[in-house]
């Protein structure tokens, strides 16, 4: 088992390293430095530019480039974003642990929940209940996610407004706070995450649940369920021992790298709701070709991907015996 | 079909093995693509979903049958405002700010919406079942490497690989041959046909390397079939489930690609044609002040062909793999 | 039979509703059991000989119509509530399954799973079910039982595996034992250290055995009488010399005929294929196969009957023996 995992980890870096360098390839491709510099400074001298271009590593071949951003890097010199000349780390890390909070604090309700309706459904197979919730699922999985945040705007911004005739929105569709507002704020903080959050939380109760359900399902079929009752063992017995034991592994697997793709995964939500999260500070520092702001965000997302990998294999060879001898 | 190809031929009975009054007793043979047929018209859902469809596709070809105004026609005055009417007998779907019918533009960006889904899911899964039928045969390093790129590009944010993708091809030059302008049709379908590809490709090797184990191809072979041969009448039959069943997916999610990037602004030129992401994109603004009809109906008009799609996908899994649960 | 059948059959039917209408798996089926007897249950595919016991046992789908009557130690368990089926099955009936690979939860260490079988039917402490495993394991022929009891099925080669599951079975000391083709899985020299473990349990445990397969060869070996079936009904109840020497059946005329002889000749398969039970034939089902068939095989029930100290179905059998066509 632990050469498993060291084997696992031993791959690891040199999949950092590709992934880092060809990360580096397209975005120096696909976007200028020197050219958004340019244009927030049009002004810049001669001798700025030259600096500028020593200082960020623009000069020489690409790898030589790249190793001069990895050398930086790693020692946590991630420099100053383009536009605005503020430093990368401390935005970055904002917007870290706001999409974070929001990913997390969504996705746990719906792994709960979705999870609570893929097992109640297999255990109540062909019932309405069963019915119902598999093509709920389904028609919610149909709606891409930017359509439903629209929709949920429109219904809270316009229109629960304007039916009720209150003078501010019920539900808050932009941001974190209200503008202007210091500090933190629990009641706040929650309020304006509902939005968003419930977006997030019914992609992932739609997912989640179709996956136990049919998971659950290919165990409960399985042979060593029908020993399990030729045992005369008392069925809670048997589904919490057996069933769910064994069909909650893949899903386990599955969680794990689902948990891992978050911290990138809200691009299009967080942009919608204006929430200024990873999604936020990605688009925002794309359409000002900000590359200093860019490079990290692409490197942290393909880390925790690959971290959670890991994660994930590991966990599957815990839970499943069969596998550890591979 | 994954399940019924048969061997290498009946065994043979003796002549008098059966006679009229046996009929009772004989189980009647169903040819599988029959078979196959039936299971798919048993998911009622996606028989309504390919009829509904058929009747979306219908309208759109037929655009200039179907639709009263030009893509990028303004009508004239209706009431006395021009712009951002109501629907009204004269624009059904009501008009946008440069007054053309949206219910003509809905249809006429069917068109550019449907043509991008199917050109990227054609091309996409003859690259991706090539590239996964490859490394479902051959195994060994290419396989492992395949499976560890798509890997990482799958788990990927979808609008952020488009995104870096984008910029990035439209940079190489020496690419365009191939690209086409930024922002064009062309553009696009490529754009999206590189990013689906992987997704057939797994699906294909997953498909190819069951099927390796299975033992029809052990016997195959030791009945001296070639590799080809084994290729061409054993694992092409039986993948062809799977592969329309990706196929789907890929029109769905190129169509929902294709939108999101509109609505951030990266979609397809005005210049060139609208699509129903663009139409969305338009409509950003609409809401806040009342012109509801602009999100409305180009928002039903795409959930609908999504979910239909997506219906008629889960019909055909159904339809080929007859282990499959019925989910619903 | 002088003391009361530990397993009692009468009029048993099993059939399955499906789109096409109901499939009459099992058409009528008695059959008595006595105390330390070792029965074996003949058929092809299809012949209904697992369904039957499965059905007893209560394992069927619960789509599953079963009537007639199924007494296990003079409880009914057609129509009896689940907690009372549950509580017999494991605990006066016990059943071992085909592939001990599929059978066995692959999760779950051997040991556990069979302190589950006893805990669930007597009150004794973790520790002392555990004992009583490891004993159990011995008995079976298990070496190392103490180690092995903490591996999982995949650790263990196909004729381990279904010692476990012997072993596993056995271990509340049921009356009757239902093996359900538990050495067609395995090779030919595993099943024959297979079939001496289960006559050895037999003998110590004096429980009754019902064997199931579609190996003659096998049954030749440890049974005392043997019931054949074909298309969901019993055609021929013999001992088992009378079976091999006498047949009273032209199936198992057919059956016997078409085992390999050592001679070298051509085999002699039946011709023919088993009816569709969706729409069984009337009568006798054999007919359609039957070289001795005749216009009165096409009515009646072909309930068996006495005949020269066997039992059979056939209704032309004294035309038959007396032209020594048999």
């Amino acid at each position: 088992m632990l050469r498993y995992i060291l084997r696992r980890l031993l791959w690891l870096i040199p999949t950092l390293f590709v992934v880092t360098f060809l990360a580096f390839c397209a975005l120096r491709i696909g976007t200028d430095p020197l050219a958004s510099f340019l244009k927030q400074n049009p002004r810049a001298s001669l001798a700025n530019i030259k600096q500028y271009k020593s200082v960020n590593g623009l000069n020489g071949t690409i790898p030589e480039q790249y190793f001069h951003w990895l050398r930086h890097f790693v020692t946590g010199n991630w420099g100053r974003s383009i536009k605005g000349s503020t430093p990368v780390w401390p935005d970055l890390k904002h917007a870290m642990a706001n999409t974070a909070v929001l990913g997390l604090f969504s996705s746990g309700l719906g792994i709960f929940f979705g999870l609570s309706i893929g097992i109640i459904a297999a255990l109540r197979q062909y019932s309405k209940f069963d019915s119902v919730s598999s093509t709920g699922a389904f028609v919610a999985l149909s709606i891409p996610p930017y359509i439903s945040a629209i929709v949920l705007q429109l219904i809270f911004a316009v229109y629960f407004t304007r039916w009720f005739n209150l003078d501010h929105p019920f539900l808050p569709t932009s941001g974190i706070y209200p503008p202007g507002h210091h500090g933190f704020d629990l009641i706040l903080r929650i309020k304006y995450m509902i939005l968003p959050g419930v977006v997030v939380a019914i992609q992932t109760l739609a997912v989640y649940s179709r996956y136990m359900r049919a998971s659950l399902l290919e165990v409960k079929n399985s042979e060593y369920m029908r020993t399990a009752r030729a045992k005369g063992i008392s069925e809670r017995r048997v589904i919490f021992r057996h069933a769910l034991r064994n069909a909650l592994i893949p899903v386990t697997t599955f969680a794990a790298l689902d948990i891992g793709a978050i911290i990138g995964g809200l691009v299009i939500t967080e942009n919608i709701f204006g929430y200024p999260g990873m999604g936020v500070f990605f688009l925002k520092a794309f359409n000002n070709g900000d590359y200093p702001q860019l490079m990290p965000w692409l490197v942290i997302v393909a880390i925790a991907l690959i971290l959670f990998n890991l994660v994930a294999d590991v966990v599957y060879a815990f839970l499943d015996p069969r596998i550890r001898l591979a | 079909m994954t399940e019924t190809i048969s061997p290498a031929g009946d065994v043979q009975l003796p002549d008098d093995a059966f006679d009229a009054d046996q009929a009772e007793g004989l189980v009647t043979s169903v040819s599988p693509s029959r078979m196959a047929v039936r299971r798919f018209r048993r998911h009622k859902l996606a028989v309504v979903s390919l009829m509904v469809f058929l009747a979306i596709a219908m309208i759109v070809i037929l655009a200039p049958i179907t639709t009263r105004y030009g893509q990028i026609e303004r009508l004239p005055a209706i009431g006395n405002k021009v712009g951002n009417s109501p629907p009204s007998w004269k624009a059904w779907f009501g008009t946008d700010d440069l007054n053309r019918d949206l219910y003509s533009r809905i249809i006429w960006g069917g068109r550019v919406s449907l043509l991008i889904g199917i050109a990227v899911a054609v091309v996409s899964s003859i690259v991706g079942t090539a590239v996964g039928a490859i490394a479902g045969l051959r195994g060994g390093f290419l396989d492992d490497a395949l499976m560890r790129t798509t890997d990482l590009f799958l788990a990927f944010p979808t609008l952020v690989l488009l995104l870096v993708l984008r910029s990035m091809f439209s940079s190489l030059k020496w690419l365009k041959w191939l690209f086409g302008d930024l922002n064009s049709i062309r553009f696009i379908v490529v754009l999206l046909s590189i990013l689906t590809w992987m997704g057939t490709a797994r699906i294909v090797r997953g498909v190819v390397l069951s099927l390796k184990e299975r033992e029809f191809v052990e016997a195959s072979r030791a009945l001296g079939a070639s590799n080809s041969r084994i290729i061409v009448r054993h694992l092409i039959p039986n993948s062809i489930g799977p592969i329309i069943v990706s196929l789907t997916l890929a029109v769905v999610g190129a169509i929902v690609a294709e939108s999101t990037l509109a609505f951030f602004g990266f979609g397809i030129d005005p210049v060139y044609a609208t699509s129903w992401g663009g139409l969305l994109s338009d409509a950003k603004g609409a809401v806040i002040v009342g012109r509801w009809w602009l999100v409305v109906f180009p928002c039903a008009v795409f959930v609908l062909t999504i979910l239909c799609v997506n219906f008629i996908g889960d019909g055909l899994r159904d339809a080929f793999d007859p282990k499959q649960d019925r989910s619903h | 039979m002088p003391e009361e059948p530990v397993l009692s059959l009468a009029d048993f039917r099993v059939s399955f509703p499906t789109d096409d209408g109901d499939v009459l798996a099992v058409r009528g089926v008695d059959l008595d059991v006595g105390p330390g007897e070792l029965v074996g249950i003949v058929g092809e595919s299809g012949s209904g000989k697992s369904v039957t016991f499965l059905g007893v046992m209560g394992l069927l789908p619960k789509s599953a119509k079963i009537t007639g009557s199924a007494k296990v130690m003079g409880q009914q368990l057609v129509g009896a509530k689940k907690e009372v089926i549950r509580s017999v099955r494991g605990e006066n009936i016990a059943m071992i399954f085909q592939d001990p690979l599929s059978a066995l939860n692959p999760v779950l260490r051997i040991g556990p799973q069979i302190v589950e079988m006893i805990q669930s039917h007597r009150s004794m402490s973790k520790s002392a079910a555990s004992e009583h495993a490891i004993e159990l394991l011995d008995l079976v022929g298990i070496p190392q039982p103490k180690t092995r009891a903490r591996q999982y099925p995949h650790e263990f080669s196909g004729g381990m595996r279904q010692r476990v599951m012997i072993a596993m079975a056995i271990a509340n000391d049921p009356k009757v034992l239902i093996a359900d083709e538990p050495t067609t899985a395995l090779d030919v020299t595993v099943q024959a250290q297979i079939l001496e473990v289960i006559q050895r349990i037999q003998r110590e445990l004096q429980a009754a055995v019902v064997f199931i397969t579609h190996d003659l060869g096998v049954i030749a070996r440890v049974a005392d009488r043997v019931q054949v079936m074909y298309a969901g009904r019993a055609v021929e109840r013999a001992d088992i010399d009378h079976l091999f020497v006498k047949p009273t059946h032209p199936y198992t005329r057919g059956l016997l005929d078409s085992l390999p002889a050592l001679g070298g000749e051509r085999l002699k398969p039946i011709a023919g294929a088993p009816p569709n039970m969706l729409n069984p034939p009337s009568g006798c089902a054999f007919r359609a196969r039957c070289t001795h068939a005749a216009p009165q095989c096409a009515h009646g029930e072909m309930a068996l009957v006495a005949f020269n100290g066997s039992e059979t179905a056939c209704v032309r059998i004294q035309e038959l023996v007396t032209e020594g066509a048999l």
